[in-house]
């Protein structure tokens, strides 16, 4: 525990209270193929000098944390101060980075979890009730989406939405549009982030369910079904209330993977459209060339709390009903 | 020619030290590791220089990788390095330059490279940082076939040309989106501002400080002249990079485009294409605000450094090493690969667009140290512009504030 979770945290968080020492800028003539021109360089050794006294860097406390790049208060403050209407001041906040993403990032976790609680369970459902013979190959079809790397699954998903692609030119087919692009919406990007999203975690719920399933008494369904339950009644007096540990145990699951939505977004190139918060971390830490640490730290501190946030409460639930049980 | 400008100046100084003798490989027993990029140019230039040098080494080793820039830093950073030497360009060099991890190579140029053209060297003040060995830009891609159907007989050089002629094919029903560029959000959309803004003549920078100057005139112009181009680019143009531009190309789905001159020679050869469409395009200058203005593009270099954190022997051995390929033929072995600013190097139709544009006075790749800063802003905060959901103004005041939120974590800004 300390080894593998409070360390790396703990660092993390260390990390996110520093930003990099004053660059001492010198301005310089450079040279080159293209000619000579003014520049401004980095003078090293007055760098290093400041960077040998206290390698972490500059303390600035929480400073990063309330900047434009993450909570933004000041920002959001002047928004309200500024915006007239209120879905003028909704615009503002959500053009900054942090809530734009936390925005998607908390859509994405709350339409795809429950759906895939729901579908998972009655695909489950749907196979328990199939003859033994069919059994063994549709529970290994219905697992495919899974055994896909995320990487992939998702970069194949996009050249077939493409124009030129097979569901891309279905959908244009349909809807008598040639222009029409999933790509290009904002709406329809999420839509397909969220449909790649549910295709790829269906199958973890639905596996979990169907071993849970296994252990439903099959003295209680015939009881009740003496009594005169119908199936439906059954399946929702007898089998759910049955799998009740299992879906919490789902659901939490779901929820810590789904916050932390980030290789489709990569791999669908939606950038543009929809980012998530552990989208901002990787672009923090790769695509200036060189790192920003701190923000990147302050970032992943953020999506933890928004993690515990969401776990909340049913890690409360899941202890009233451990409760229950002991009395 | 520019580029023959370039390579004769250089001409003189090699033939008077022609390549008749043996390779100088330095000091021998010596470990050479060289990380580098990971296309067919560089692996000429690392190639070669294994096979003339890798005998006297104790160790020779090349790691090609598209990664190179996420991991030069952290390889350089220990002592001894991990590797002796890196490849770089206009800016991994300040990448590099910036913690302080390459040496100058005055005295290694003296001894190793006299017969290289002077005007190969990088220079930050009177130090050699880098030795450059092949150009690169951004330059007009145009398909003459299409543009004389659509009743257009000489090839656009100005960005209001360059419209017209994309409104006149869509007019005259032969495509809907004529323009390719490179519009993918992050790294490319940022250059494609770049270029525009460099032509409307902007600036990045107040002079010798790290305060943005983007939210500008020329901003405002640069933004609404690329919002104008890709009204005629694909929809999807925010997703599209090289790879999917040079394939829409390949695939005479495109008229008009803005792309790297490193994908002239593929987009030309006889593979990926149709004969029409190899036949009839055409690579010119990039375009200019006015006639005769500069150039929207960024020009780049291509060239080697040395560690600094490694021993003298070691970084004598590989600068010696590296220097010994720069020569007339290596360049004759790969002549199409580059566009090589070497000795012997014979400029066809694919280095065509990148002459031009160097020619018409395009600037370098501005090599500041808080350039990869304001340009992942620029990647991160021009989509909702380009989207239509934000004014220019606003999409450049956002680029400000992200670029100097995170250039006072990185100490540039106080």
């Amino acid at each position: 525990m300390i080894l593998f979770i409070a360390i790396p945290i703990g660092s993390a968080f260390v990390q996110s209270l520093f930003i990099q020492h004053d660059q001492v800028l010198v301005l310089s003539k450079n040279c080159g193929p293209f000619g000579c021109r003014e520049t401004t360089s980095v003078d090293i050794e007055a760098t290093k000098e400041l960077r040998q006294d206290s390698p972490l860097g500059k303390f600035n406390g929480i400073g990063t944390y309330l900047n434009r790049s993450h909570l933004a208060f000041a920002e959001v403050g002047n928004a309200w101060a500024v915006s007239r209407t209120f879905s003028g001041f909704l615009n503002e906040v959500l053009d900054l980075p942090f809530y734009g993403a936390l925005m998607f990032t908390l859509t994405y976790t709350a339409v795809v979890t429950p759906l895939v609680l729901l579908l998972g369970l009655a695909i489950a459902i749907g196979v328990n009730g199939l003859p033994n013979i069919i059994k063994g190959p549709s529970i290994f079809v219905s697992l495919l989406p899974f055994l896909v790397t995320p990487l992939v699954g998702s970069l194949i998903l996009f050249w077939m939405v493409d124009g030129d692609g097979i569901i891309g030119a279905t959908i244009q087919l349909i809807f008598n549009d040639p222009d029409l692009s999933l790509k290009a919406s904002t709406g329809l990007t999420w839509t397909m982030l969220i449909v790649y999203g549910i295709w790829h975690t269906l199958p973890f719920s639905f596996i979990v369910f169907y071993a849970g399933l296994q252990t439903v008494p099959v003295d209680t369904l015939e009881a009740a079904e003496i009594d005169g339950a119908t199936k439906w009644q059954r399946t929702v007096y007898v089998v759910v209330p049955h799998l009740v540990p299992l879906i919490t145990f789902v659901t939490l699951m779901l929820l810590m993977d789904n916050f932390r939505v980030f290789e489709p977004i990569v791999s669908f190139s939606a950038e543009a459209h929809a980012r998530s918060l552990s989208w901002i971390i990787f672009n923090d830490l790769r695509e200036s060339g060189n790192p920003l640490y701190g923000s990147a730290g302050a970032t992943s501190i953020l999506t933890i709390i928004g993690v515990i946030f969401l776990l909340t409460p049913v890690l409360i639930r899941n202890w009233r009903d451990f409760k229950l049980r002991r009395l | 020619m520019f580029l023959k400008k370039l390579i004769l100046t250089s001409a003189v100084a090699t033939l008077i030290c022609s390549a008749a003798f043996a390779k100088d490989c330095g000091p021998s027993g010596q470990s050479i590791r060289i990380l580098a990029s990971d296309f067919p140019a560089i692996h000429a230039v690392a190639g070669t220089a294994e096979e003339n040098c890798a005998a006297s080494a104790s160790e020779f080793t090349r790691n090609h990788t598209t990664e190179a820039r996420q991991i030069m830093n952290a390889a350089l950073t220990p002592n001894p390095a991990e590797y002796t030497s890196v490849i770089v360009a206009n800016s991994t060099l300040t990448q590099l330059m910036n913690d302080g991890l390459v040496r100058p190579l005055n005295d290694l140029v003296e001894k190793y490279g006299a017969d290289l053209p002077k005007n190969l060297m990088i220079t930050i003040d009177d130090n050699i940082m880098a030795v450059a060995f092949m150009a690169n830009s951004q330059h007009l891609f145009s398909r003459k076939d299409i543009l004389e159907k659509a009743g257009i007989n000489s090839i656009p050089g100005t960005y209001s040309e360059m419209i017209a002629a994309a409104q006149a094919i869509r007019k005259a029903g032969i495509m809907e989106y004529p323009i390719v560029m490179n519009m993918k959000t992050g790294w490319n959309v940022g250059e494609s501002f770049n270029l525009v803004f460099l032509a409307h003549g902007g600036e990045f920078f107040k002079p010798g400080t790290a305060e943005p100057t983007v939210n500008s005139a020329a901003g405002i112009a640069a933004l609404n002249t690329l919002k104008a181009l890709v009204e005629y680019a694909h929809p999807d143009h925010l997703t599209q990079a090289s790879n999917e531009t040079q394939a829409i190309w390949e695939a005479g789905e495109a008229a008009l485009g803005i792309m790297w001159g490193s994908r002239g020679s593929v987009i030309l050869d006889d593979e990926g294409s149709s004969e029409q469409v190899t036949s009839n395009t055409v690579l010119s200058s990039a375009p200019s605000v006015k006639p005769g203005g500069i150039p929207g593009a960024t020009l780049w270099w291509d060239g080697f450094t040395i560690s600094k954190n490694v021993s003298d022997a070691e970084a004598e051995a590989t600068f010696a090493a590296l220097a010994s390929s720069l020569n007339s033929d290596m360049v004759a072995a790969n002549n199409d690969d580059a566009i090589w600013l070497l000795e012997g190097f014979k400029p066809g139709a694919a280095a065509e667009g990148v002459s031009a544009t160097a020619q018409g006075g395009a600037v370098p790749y501005p090599m500041l140290p808080q350039i990869g800063l304001l340009h992942n802003a620029l990647g991160s905060e021009l989509s909702e512009f380009l989207k239509g959901n934000e004014s220019a103004e606003k999409a450049l005041a956002d680029v400000e504030a992200a670029y100097v939120t995170a250039a006072k974590e990185k100490g540039f800004l106080q």
